[in-house]
Order: C-alpha cells, then sequence, then structure tokens
C-alpha cells in the first residue's frame, strides 16, 4: 500500500513558475526524503502530494488511482507539520483521537487506538496534558501519534524536527527511522538538512528551484553526484571543489573532492598549504587548509588526535579513485 | 540596579496618574452616596436634611424599578446576542481574500465612528419613522404595512440600533483573532477529515473563545450605561426604560437628587452582580 506516482505535475502561483513539470515516483513502503536548500519548492511538493494546493497541471497518482481531484481528507495521507499544529484547548488523548472522531469510529476503538499509539510513542503518561504542556519533543510525538492512528497509505513530514534543539533532534531522527521499520509504510519526509537526509532516507530527491537534480539511495548520490550542486549538498562538510589550472590538469572545468579523501602529511608533496582553523571533534579533525597555488580554502579530514597549531605548514595530497570531474555546466563527467 | 531607587522614581512618577483616576472615580462615588442619604430637591427648597434609608426603599419599591432592570438586561443581552454572533460571521467573512478588502474593512468600522446620539437619530427619522422611513418604504414596496418600530417593536428597535453600533467592535476584534489562527491548524484539521462546519466548531470557535469573552465583557459595561440611544428615539417610553434612564428622569425630571443617587447606588449593585456572573461565565477563559 501506498505507492505514489507524480506524473508531470507542475505548480505556478500567478505568472511564477515554482515547479516546472516533473515526474517521480516514490514505491510503496519507502523512506522518501526531499532535499534542497530553502525555496526550492520541496515543501510545495509535498503540499501537493498532500492535496492542501492544487497543481497546475499534471497527475497525482495514489496507489495506481488518480488522486489529483481527490480532497486531502480523501486521499488516505497523513501529515505532520513543521509547527506541529496540534490543537492546543484540546487535551493530547483528544488531539490523537481527532481524526478518529471526524471518521465516525465507535468509543471503545477510539479509545483502544489511542492507548495503542500513545504506548507505542511513550506518551501514555501525557494523555490528559494539553499540548501548551509538553516540551517540543513530546510535542513532536504527539503530532506522529495523530498520524498513525489513522493507518494511512503514507506520511508526509514536513520538516518535522527544525524546531528541535540538536540533541533531541537526533534522538527523533532515530525514532522517526524506527517507527518507518515497525510500520513498514511509505514516508515522505522534507528537510533542508542534507544530514537527515542521508541518516533516514532509503531514496534521496535532491531539488534545486523545482527541479528534481538528482534521485538515488543516499550513498549512489554520495558517491556519484551527478552535478557539481548534488555534489556540494550532499556530504558533510562539503566537498571541494577547484575551478582553474588544478581542474585543467584533469580536463574538466572543475574538480571535486571529499575532505576525507584528502590526506596530510607535514613533508611531502601534492599541494603545499597553510593550516587556518581546526576543527577538533574528537573522532576527527577538520583542518582548513589555504593552499599556495589557488585560491579557495581545502576542507580536510585528519585524524582526531592530530595536533597542528595554526599556521603549521603541510602538504595535502588527494586520493584520486574518488576525484570527482564536472564540465562548464557542472555536469559529471568522471 | 532594580533598586529601592528606581522604584521610588516609579512610584512618583505614577502617582500623578493614580491620583486624577482616584479622584475621578473616589469624589464622584462619595457623592453620589452622600446625596443618597439627603432629602434634596434643587427647585422645591433644596437640601431639606438627612433621611436615612428613606431614598434607597422609595426607589425600589417604585412601580418603575423592575421594569427598567428588566428592560436593561433584556437590552444588555439582546444586543451581545446579536454582536457576538454576527461578530464571528462577519469576521469569517472578512477574512477571505476578496478584492477591496482594505475599503470593506474601513466601512464595516464605519459605524463604531458615529457618535450614538447621531446614529439614534439617524435610525429614527431614516430608517425607522413609519411614513418616510426607509424601512417603512421596503415594507410597502412587499405590500406590507410598515411597522411602527419606536412605538410597538420598541426594545427591540433600540436592540438594533445599539447591536449596529457595537457589532464593528465586535467584528474588528474577532477579526484579528482569527488573524491570529495558526493556519497549519486548520491544514492539519482538514488532513484530518474535519469538513469547514467542524472546522469551525472544533477549531476556530475554540480558539475565539478568549477574544469572544474579552468582547462580551468590554460590551456589558459599556451597554449597562447607553443613555443617547434611548434619550433622542423613545424618550424612556414604550418600555425602553433602563435603569440609567429611570435614574436620569428622578434627577432631571423629577428633580430629585436624593432618589436619583439612591437609584445610582442600586445601579453599581446590579452592574457588580452582572459583573461577577460573566467573570464566572466567560472569565475562565482567560486563565490560560
Amino acid at each position: 500500500m501506498g505507492r505514489i506516482v507524480l506524473d508531470k505535475v507542475s505548480k505556478s502561483f500567478g505568472t511564477t513558475e515554482v515547479i516546472p513539470p516533473l515526474d517521480l515516483t516514490i514505491e510503496e513502503g519507502e523512506f522518501a526524503v526531499f532535499v534542497g536548500p530553502s525555496g526550492c519548492g520541496k515543501s510545495t511538493l509535498l503540499r501537493l502530494i498532500a492535496g492542501l494546493e492544487d497543481v497546475s497541471g499534471g497527475v497525482v497518482k495514489i496507489n495506481g488511482e488518480d488522486a489529483t481531484a481527490v480532497p486531502p481528507a480523501k486521499r488516505g495521507l497523513a501529515m505532520v507539520f513543521q509547527s506541529y499544529a496540534l490543537y492546543p484547548h484540546m487535551s493530547v488523548r483528544k488531539n490523537i483521537a481527532f481524526p478518529l472522531r471526524m471518521a465516525k469510529l465507535d468509543k471503545s476503538e477510539i479509545k483502544q487506538r489511542v492507548e495503542d499509539a500513545a504506548s507505542v510513542l511513550n506518551l501514555t503518561d501525557y494523555l490528559d496534558r494539553r499540548p501548551g504542556q509538553l516540551s517540543g519533543g513530546q510535542r513532536q510525538r504527539v503530532a506522529i501519534g495523530r498520524a498513525i492512528v489513522r493507518e494511512p497509505e503514507a506520511f508526509l513530514f514536513d520538516e518535522p524536527l527544525s524546531n528541535l534543539d540538536a540533541a533531541l533532534r537526533v534522538g527523533m531522527r532515530l525514532e522517526i527511522s524506527e517507527l518507518h521499520k515497525r510500520l513498514a509504510t511509505t514516508m515522505i519526509y522534507v528537510t533542508h538538512d542534507q544530514v537527515e537526509a542521508m541518516t533516514m532516507a532509503d531514496k534521496i530527491v535532491v531539488l534545486q528551484a523545482g527541479v528534481i537534480e538528482q534521485v538515488g539511495s543516499p550513498l549512489e548520490l554520495y558517491r556519484s553526484p551527478r552535478n557539481k550542486f548534488v555534489a556540494g549538498f550532499i556530504g558533510s562538510p562539503k566537498m571541494n571543489l577547484l575551478e582553474g589550472s588544478e581542474a585543467a590538469r584533469y580536463n574538466a572545468h572543475t574538480i571535486g573532492i571529499r575532505p576525507e579523501h584528502l590526506t596530510v602529511s607535514t613533508d611531502g608533496n601534492g599541494w603545499q598549504g597553510v593550516v587556518g582553523v581546526s576543527e577538533h571533534l574528537g573522532s576527527d579533525t577538520f583542518l582548513h587548509v589555504q593552499c599556495d597555488d589557488f585560491e579557495p580554502t581545502l576542507t580536510v579530514r585528519a585524524d582526531g588526535e592530530l595536533d597542528l597549531d595554526y599556521g603549521a605548514r603541510v602538504s595535502i595530497t588527494p586520493d584520486l579513485n574518488h576525484l570527482h570531474l564536472f564540465d562548464h555546466d557542472g555536469q559529471r563527467i568522471g | 540596579m532594580a533598586t529601592h531607587h528606581s522604584r521610588s522614581a516609579a512610584r512618583m512618577m505614577m502617582a500623578p496618574a493614580v491620583i486624577v483616576l482616584l479622584g475621578w472615580m473616589l469624589i464622584p462615588l462619595t457623592m453620589t452616596l452622600y446625596f443618597s442619604f439627603k432629602k434634596y430637591l434643587p427647585l422645591r427648597g433644596g437640601d431639606l436634611g438627612w433621611t436615612g434609608f428613606d431614598n434607597y426603599t422609595r426607589f425600589i419599591s417604585s412601580s418603575a424599578f423592575l421594569p427598567s432592570v428588566q428592560a436593561t438586561l433584556i437590552i444588555v443581552g439582546g444586543v451581545l446576542v446579536i454582536t457576538v454572533v454576527l461578530g464571528v460571521l462577519l469576521a469569517l467573512l472578512l477574512d477571505q481574500p476578496m478584492w477591496g478588502q482594505g475599503i470593506v474593512r474601513v466601512l464595516v468600522i464605519a459605524p463604531f465612528f458615529v457618535m450614538p446620539t447621531v446614529s439614534g437619530l439617524v435610525w429614527k427619522n431614516m430608517f425607522m419613522d413609519p411614513v418616510n422611513g426607509l424601512l417603512a418604504h421596503l415594507w410597502k414596496f412587499f405590500g406590507a404595512t410598515p411597522v411602527e418600530w419606536l412605538s410597538h417593536a420598541s426594545l427591540q428597535s433600540i436592540i438594533m440600533i445599539t447591536s449596529w453600533q457595537w457589532l464593528p467592535f465586535a467584528t474588528l476584534i474577532l477579526l484579528t483573532a482569527i488573524q491570529s489562527l495558526d493556519r497549519e491548524q486548520l491544514e492539519a484539521a482538514e488532513m484530518d477529515g474535519a469538513p469547514p462546519l467542524k472546522r469551525f466548531t472544533y477549531i476556530i470557535l475554540p480558539h475565539l473563545s478568549r477574544a469572544i469573552a474579552v468582547v462580551i465583557l468590554i460590551q456589558t459595561i459599556f451597554l449597562l450605561s447607553i443613555f443617547a440611544e434611548i434619550f433622542v428615539t423613545t424618550a424612556g417610553s414604550f418600555g425602553t426604560r433602563t435603569l440609567t434612564y429611570l435614574i436620569y428622569q428622578r434627577v432631571l425630571e423629577s428633580q430629585n437628587v436624593g432618589l436619583g443617587s439612591a437609584g445610582g447606588v442600586y445601579a453599581i449593585i446590579l452592574a457588580n452582580i452582572v459583573a461577577i456572573f460573566l467573570m464566572r461565565i466567560v472569565g475562565k477563559s482567560l486563565d490560560t
């Protein structure tokens, strides 16, 4: 259950085209993540699938049936909003029960399903509180609870973790991934955070200005980004991109090399440079190195115990097996 | 340093306002209490000395007292129901995006800027006049006999005029409340399968409860003392004599300051009873 197909779907607001016609298939049970910088149309795309916005052209199919003209409530999708959109005057119990009450299920059934959802999400002790009395993470879980009681065809998440602090975000990320494994329901997740995309997705859809730049599994995108944009967007810290004479040696307009594919040594040949700021994370150290021969600073991942002072001279050798080459238009050539 | 110094300076600077406010309240209140225990007839001998609770028993035992309390409550209640119900509906309507929104909103607020005396006279002469009024023409157009509004439906007429005046106030406050509603909540409810009417009762109305409480409390304060609308239309006849109007008649028409003052004290008590009930009913939604 829950195969979603977009066929030449487009969206314009007035005369501005936010999403040019695009095709996309999300297989049943898949965890798909839409990722891209803000304003790239990823939330709009999600709202088109939800039915909260009408498509300007094309067809949305859910389980093979044309759902383009079906109202949001009848599409069998559940959505978790960025602001959680809990109903502030209702208790947690009533919030979670709301979709079931609207579906006119009988009382005992509602009670059972609300309590099941609450125990899955560790909310049993909070059922009689109001959303205002809960912490951010608990509110998030209530919003998810309200989605799972409906047993939908697919879940839609609109940047659900962006209002949480860093530690909680990591925890909730795991909880959502686990929920996906347990329910095996299709999930579509929108985020601007590539770490969330990499860690959670079965399939990542990278968007820029309403256009799909690349679709693939996290490792596919990491190993062979189709263009410069995807290369720069996926991976943390960002891939180093060099133009000019260094790139010309490989017959490319731009070459890209990830920080983890650079080796740093104090004596040796390769690119000579001066260490700028170094960020010690314990497990790794990220060095920002200004090379003598070209302008952009290189980010290099080095051993966590490495101790190099500001201003130290180093040489850097790239791992040529992991070199990405791009042509003038930013397309991958090797 | 939020210290001794800055605190006493703050007290000094607040003092004038507090003193003026106290004077404004205390002096009229004390004078009302003072006169209510006196036999004071300005044109018939002036101050004729203390009378104890005589004024109080006379005012309350007058045959005009209970009907006046009743008329007051009917007018206040009627206006509250009409303004809140229509106010919510109008606010919902004005919240919809439409062409010329700015102008429409200004027009909706306009009646609030018309002085009560003027609006009373306009309604009386231009709308409700049984011969030349617009409503009379409308009735005649449909072949009906024009209603003599101010004599045959006097209380309803007063309620209508006052509602027309206060509707903009209610609409304005409720409109701002509706605009502060998180759109994602409505969208969430839509996804949860709530049709428009249910979205109104489960999401919009609870969200508005606080604004409705504010509207009811503020309007009650002002509606308990409406005077001009009655003075220029029915002059207190045809059952439109409210408590306020009765006090006015006792003081100025019968030239009995003591009796009127006693009525004033009853009005204070009535206002407080109403206020306590209202606080009990609607004040709860102000807590959270």
